[in-house]
């Protein structure tokens, strides 16, 4: 990647069939050359960053090495470091997040899609896109002061009494912890998922729909057996796009999880998550290796996003393609 | 009708329903978060609000006059930074690139895009506040300006991309250079969305708080300087919503309202020069 940025491209279709010369004196190349430094400078920052992140991780991956990842000990004090209750936590609420989110997200865009008039159906949509531009830090004011106590005297002692005898569900109710951060993180991805996954079904082709119905189905078997499978990879993507974002969440995370390394089976525990530890020790890290640590688990937190990202991308893309394509034939 | 076929009807009707309600229970959401803020945050509203500094704990009258400039800076910063290399970087790839540096580039902005804030703090960290040795503005105003790039850059290439081929075309027809037809035919084409594009990426580094730690950090004060840590009201809600006094949680919770305020309006302002098309005045 690097290496592409330092050489100068062949010239556009264009722009090329003039000589180099009478393209300089019209500032042609100079143009060209002025944006492509500004387009270039986008991956210079981006390699920077791996770059940074690598650099900066070299002492725990030597140190620690695999360990890092299976050790449950983080004491800055005896530069210990093992990342497993903050994968655990994250990985924990990104879990409860999905399964609070994927069926009231896909259930919405079914009805947005499938259902709704354009008129009711966009105007929805602009609300969902609304929420999706509500800050984090808004959701966890809320997280803190609604939905924290909300746990504690109603919904805790409630799943407690009903499905107490599941090990997910015991211990005491302060609130706070796996499940509240969960909770606060679906509503933070639903809109991402009703949105994409809105998207996808409204590019599945016309014909699928009336072929079903003209054979006899119901309205929700067309929905739910012929158009929801043919966008099945593209729903797919949204989920994965909206997992992402739920995993590098920070702040509303931080503010509800209660912020304690402890890996409990109990969903009313405190716990910890990658982005939360990040956000409270970096700029207090005692040592460079628990300085390094820190960036280490940043490092980990990319790789998970970089490779959700890019799988959410290719899943949506050949929906939507084929959705397209179909629509031609 | 068959007992089977009411059954089936009866499915399809429950079901559908219900996604109804799904819709329903999903978009009353930003009703019950807007409600809160009104309703916590509107008493606490007052003009001292906007014109006075934090006060220490049981002093009551304090503002956050601080943090409203403090944010107010970090986000000119990041618009300067963010929007020439997002714009310029578009214009690049819509108009003079090939395919592979355009891939390339677009690939390197999608990686960006997906890249967690917090990652974007550590990065603005590690890059300018450690040489440094000190928190600033500047570092805040980068890691916003970073977030700020990949979301300008695609959209507006979306948008020039969208221009009609045949306006490029006349225009080189008539005898204007391909800096002279960006400039004054495909960019004025393309005005609103781009102009969309730079508010929508605006709005959304205008509540990351996650970058804001590592590099504005915070303060009580007002900023010394542009390389001296600031107060932003991202931070300050943070900072105040944790700490147990009733009197900072109202502050909090005011900030909060104009901070949500704040970004639900240029998102709407947005949309409509988008979709509407509100006149906006071309020079």
């Amino acid at each position: 990647m690097a290496t592409t940025t330092t050489t100068v491209p062949s010239a556009g279709p264009i722009a090329g069939s003039r000589s180099f010369l009478a393209r300089l004196r019209e500032g042609d190349e100079i143009a060209r050359m002025i944006t492509f430094l500004f387009a270039a400078s986008v991956v210079l920052v981006t390699v920077l960053l791996v770059f940074e992140l690598w650099r900066d991780s070299v002492l725990p991956r030597h140190k620690f090495g695999f360990n890092f990842f299976r050790t449950s000990v983080w004491d800055p004090v005896f530069d210990q470091f093992g990342a497993l209750p903050f994968i655990y936590g994250t990985l924990l609420t990104a879990t409860i997040s999905l399964v609070i989110a994927v069926p009231l997200g896909i259930g919405a865009a079914i009805f947005l899609a499938e259902l709704a008039p354009a008129r009711i159906s966009d105007t929805l949509e602009f609300f969902i896109d609304l929420l999706a531009a509500v800050p984090s830090v808004i959701y966890g004011i809320l997280g803190v002061f609604i939905v924290i106590p909300l746990m504690r005297d109603y919904i805790q002692p409630g799943l407690k009494k009903s499905l107490g005898f599941l090990p997910l569900f015991q211990g005491p109710a302060y609130g706070f912890g796996f499940l509240t951060a969960g909770a606060v993180l679906a509503i933070m991805i639903i809109p991402y998922i009703i949105s994409v996954s809105r998207e996808v079904l409204l590019s599945v082709p016309r014909d699928q729909r009336e072929a079903a119905l003209s054979l006899g189905s119901t309205r929700w078997e067309a929905t739910w057996k012929v158009v929801v499978p043919f966008a099945r990879g593209g729903i797919l993507g949204s989920i994965f796009l909206a997992l992402a974002r739920a995993l590098g969440e920070t702040i509303a995370v931080t503010m509800v999880i209660g912020n304690q390394p402890i890996i409990r089976a109990s969903l009313f525990s405190s716990g910890y998550s990658i982005a939360a530890i990040i956000a409270n020790e970096l700029t207090e890290a005692t040592s460079n290796l628990h300085y390094q640590s820190l960036i280490e688990l940043g490092l980990v937190l990319f790789l998970l996003t970089f490779v959700l990202n890019g799988l959410a991308r290719l899943l949506i893309v050949a929906t939507s393609q084929r959705g397209a394509g179909m629509g031609h034939a | 009708m068959s007992p089977r076929l009411r059954w089936r009807k009866f499915v399809s009707g429950f079901m559908l329903t219900m996604t109804g309600v799904c819709a329903l229970v999903s978009v009353s959401m930003l009703f019950f978060i807007l409600g809160y803020l009104v309703y916590h945050g509107g008493t606490s509203i007052s003009w001292n609000f906007f014109t006075k500094l934090p006060t220490p704990v049981g002093e009551t009258g304090g503002g956050m006059a601080n943090a409203i400039v403090g944010s107010g800076k970090l986000l000119l910063l990041a618009t300067i930074f963010g929007v020439p290399i997002g714009f310029l970087g578009a214009i690049y790839l819509a108009e003079f690139s090939g395919g592979t540096t355009a891939f390339i580039v677009r690939y390197a902005a999608d990686l960006l895009n997906g890249v967690p804030s917090i990652v974007i703090g550590i990065f603005a960290y590690s890059l300018v506040v450690l040489p440094f040795k000190h928190f600033s503005t500047l570092a805040g105003g980068f890691a916003l300006g970073l977030i700020m790039i990949p979301i300008t850059l695609r959209s507006t290439e979306e948008f020039l991309r969208a221009v009609p081929n045949a306006l490029r075309e006349a225009s080189m027809a008539l005898g204007a250079s391909k800096t002279k037809t960006i400039a004054s035919v495909i960019v004025p084409a393309a005005y609103r969305g781009i102009l969309t594009a730079i508010l929508l990426a605006f709005a959304r580094v205008a509540g990351e708080t996650a970058p804001l730690l590592f590099t504005a950090f915070g303060n009580s004060f007002w900023s010394a300087g542009w390389n001296q840590p600031t107060a932003s009201l991202p931070a300050m809600i943070y900072t105040y919503a944790l700490t147990p006094y009733d009197d900072w949680h109202r502050q909090a919770w005011a900030a909060g309202l104009v901070l949500l305020g704040l970004i639900l309006i240029i998102n709407i302002v947005a949309r409509a020069i988008l979709s509407r098309g509100i006149a906006v005045p071309r020079s």
